[in-house]
């Protein structure tokens, strides 16, 4: 069992929790991800590891509901109860890890952060900043009240941008569009990192090749076991089938094709749809049977 | 004198009903039918089925305990050489193994072999206290790290604990099995009762389980010897990579590997309502392949709601997979399409599998394997129509532990190297089953997890 240690909701609908994993957290690395059962009758949910903490012995994972076994995630557990299952770290750290100290010195990089995807861009550019590399992060969301991390953020990036799509905060406009602006300023990036929703990274990877900066993104497909064994996290990279789990999660985004992995995506979505049905039938009978509607 | 009867059927589940349920198929025997079968045994002075077990189980002494009906003392004599009897009475291939080469099968019909070790393994855990405790010797405080808990890794690990080792298994998914598990289907190898008393086995004897543990990931073999003071460790990671035929339309919605297929089922439960992972049969699922890996996806198709088909590239005859699973789809109303082999998988607008096109095949001359290779009819080409594919083409070992190891050397199809007895090219590390062998059966697994223990010392 691994317990939850802290769980904060970071603004309405997404929430950040620590959980007691020492094994993931001593073998962690920026770009990875891990993946949590919640019960017996749970599905396997990958997620990005947004922070781990070896000495703690704890990871940290956000988490924004949006199926039948997300919502229980957030609507069921809390501090001091466990997940029946946290297993990683999977999937390969961000290239940077790996890049030797000297090219790793020459980069310029810029994260463009969608929604939840802000936390995963959290421990990259933390590895990053300590390590001295210039690092700019673009924060957007739909609007203020979406927009999370930026506090976290001050202390692990040269410079903050933060954008939303209706200007309630910040530059109104999407972040591609930022960098847009950010590069006729005269800003220049040797690598562009986007996580987010699927569309987001497209669009962001349009921009970027427009742009000549070389871009990664991390791909949140779906996925059973994580370990290289069910083949559902399969997209084409270049053309050539690839898993997600056990070749990516990374890859560059020129290479994607997000069209392909979007449809594979929403496989699942009558089955989804009928399980968070479900879910809300039962909360709202036990909600009635306790009298509380 | 041997019983001049003709073979005791086994009672099995009515096809019509079970193509509707997950529960197990066969019922097996009881002990009345057991005897009975047991007593056609012409316990042969040089016995061809214990030469044909690839683990050496001495077949007809524990059938003559049987025919005697001291069950308990047929258990100890299979136990000698093999620690997974309910298991293996089930999904051993005994038509090629002990039953093919049974005398009684020239003229007639072989000793029901596999019938009676499987009465055997239920009859244990049904009487576990008339069974003798397995001996276990003082502990000697040396570590071994077995990874995986599938057939090879248990019945190393099992072994290794009896000659008093200080055994932990790391199984990467959440369940500990194996292939027991995430691959073979409820309705051929009962998980709770069976596999679960397996399990349990070999925790008694003193070995510790680490679920959620994905050696090559959470912690490589070098930290396992360095930090955590394993002595020895055994690699029985099993092959678990599925593979794809490379044709266009492979990634269209509907396309799963048998693998996903039966894990969404079989780890995941998804054919349980109260589980929460999904999966689609379809109306009309297609599997293409013809091992046991394809019968199983089929099979859990057809229970899932779908009209399914097989498709095989060679004839009935080559199919790799159990006679007794080939007769049991077709007897639940598999229809098997054979001399095809698929070109290409086509989609509707939306990118959901429509059909899925086929070119008929003839035999040619025997290839390197010594079957006769199908070559593909000229202008043959048709569509079978279908909204699920699965592909069942067969697997191959995980990369990741000889990645993340110095010093394992792999083979060209991705198999560790190692000799007879388990030894890889790194002292101290062993290995077996399917992580050495590529896809093989439980039987093989188990019996290199037991030579590795020995060759530990």
């Amino acid at each position: 069992m691994f317990e939850i240690i802290e769980k904060v909701m970071l603004n309405p609908t997404i929430c950040k929790m620590v959980v007691k994993a020492p094994r993931v957290a001593k073998s962690a690395k920026p770009g990875q991800f891990l993946i949590v059962r919640t019960d017996e009758a749970g599905e396997r949910i990958p997620l990005t590891i947004s922070d781990y903490d070896p000495k703690a012995g704890t990871v940290t994972i956000v988490i924004q509901p949006i199926g039948a076994s997300t919502l229980s995630m957030v609507e069921d557990f809390n501090a001091g109860d466990s997940f029946a299952d946290v297993v990683g770290p999977l999937g390969n750290p961000s290239e940077f890890v790996t890049m030797p100290e000297e090219e790793l010195k020459k980069q310029k990089v810029v994260f463009i952060a969608g929604g939840l995807g802000t936390a995963p861009v959290y421990p990259q550019a933390k590895w990053l900043h300590e390590r001295g590399v210039a690092v700019d992060v673009i924060i957007g969301a739909r609007t203020k009240d979406l927009l999370i991390y930026e506090d976290e953020f001050k202390s692990v990036c040269d410079n903050l941008y933060m954008c939303t799509d209706d200007g309630s905060y910040g530059f109104k406009g999407v972040g591609t569009a930022r960098l847009e602006a950010l590069v006729a300023e005269g800003k220049t990036y040797t690598k562009a990192v986007a996580i987010g929703p699927m569309i987001m990274m497209k669009f962001s990877t349009l921009t970027c090749v427009k742009l000549g900066i070389p871009i990664i993104v991390s791909m949140n497909t779906l996925m059973v076991d994580g370990t290289g064994m069910c083949g559902a996290c399969r997209l084409s990279v270049g053309g050539v089938t690839k898993f997600a789990c056990v070749d990516g999660p990374e890859f560059d985004g020129a290479l994607v094709d997000f069209n392909e992995a979007m449809r594979r995506s929403a496989q699942y979505k009558p089955e989804e749809a009928a399980a968070k049905e479900q879910r809300m039938c039962r909360a709202e009978a036990k909600a009635r049977a306790e009298g509380r509607i | 004198m041997a019983n001049k009867i003709d073979r005791v059927p086994v009672r099995e589940q009515d096809p019509q009903v079970r193509a509707h349920n997950f529960d197990e198929v066969c019922l097996g025997y009881n002990e009345q039918e057991a005897q009975l079968e047991a007593t056609r045994c012409l316990n042969c002075k040089n016995p061809r089925c214990v030469g044909a077990c690839p683990v050496g189980i001495k077949i007809p002494a524990f059938i003559h305990e049987v025919s005697e009906g001291n069950f308990a003392g047929a258990a100890a004599i299979i136990a000698e050489d093999s620690s997974l009897p309910a298991i293996c009475g089930r999904v051993c291939p005994q038509e090629t193994q002990c039953e093919g080469s049974c005398i009684l099968g020239i003229k007639g019909q072989p000793v029901a072999i596999g019938k009676l070790e499987r009465f055997i393994g239920d009859w244990s855990r049904e009487h576990a206290d008339e069974v003798p405790a397995p001996k276990i010797a003082p502990s000697n405080g040396r570590k071994v790290a077995v990874i995986g808990s599938g057939p090879a890794g248990l019945a190393c690990a099992g072994d290794l604990a009896k000659r008093g080792f200080d055994v932990t298994i790391f199984e990467a998914l959440h369940k500990a099995g194996g292939v027991l598990v995430y691959g073979i289907p409820e309705f051929r190898l009962p998980k709770d009762t069976v596999v679960a008393h397996e399990v349990d086995a070999i925790k008694a004897l003193g070995v510790k389980i680490e679920t959620d543990v994905i050696v090559g990931r959470t912690i490589t073999i070098d930290q396992l010897m360095e930090d955590e003071g394993f002595e020895f460790v055994f690699v029985g990671t099993g092959a678990g990579l599925p593979k794809f035929m490379g044709i266009p339309g492979e990634n269209l919605n509907g396309v799963f590997s048998a693998n996903e297929f039966l894990t969404r089922n079989n780890l995941m439960q998804a054919f349980r309502d109260d589980h929460l992972t999904p999966i689609r049969a379809g109306r009309k699922a297609v599997v293409v392949g013809g091992g046991n890996v394809a019968m199983d996806a089929a099979r859990t198709a057809l229970r899932l709601g779908a009209d399914t088909h097989i498709v095989y590239r060679r004839t009935e005859v080559e199919l790799p997979a159990r006679k007794e699973e080939v007769h049991h789809a077709k007897e639940e109303g598999i229809v098997f399409d054979m001399l095809t082999n698929p070109v290409e998988i086509l989609g509707d607008e939306d990118g959901n599998v429509r059909a899925i096109r086929c070119i008929r095949m003839e035999l040619g001359e025997p290839d390197e394997s010594g079957r006769r290779s199908p070559v593909p009819v000229a202008g043959s080409e048709f569509e079978i129509e279908a909204d699920t594919v699965i592909m069942a083409l067969g697997t191959a070992p995980n990369p990741l532990i000889a990645r993340t190891t110095a010093g394992l050397e792999t083979t060209r199809r991705g198999g560790l190297v190692a000799d007879e007895s388990g030894a890889t090219t790194r002292a101290h590390v062993f290995a077996g089953g399917d992580a050495v062998t590529g896809a093989a059966t439980v039987i093989l697994a188990m019996g290199a997890g037991r030579r590795a223990a020995s060759a530990i010392e």
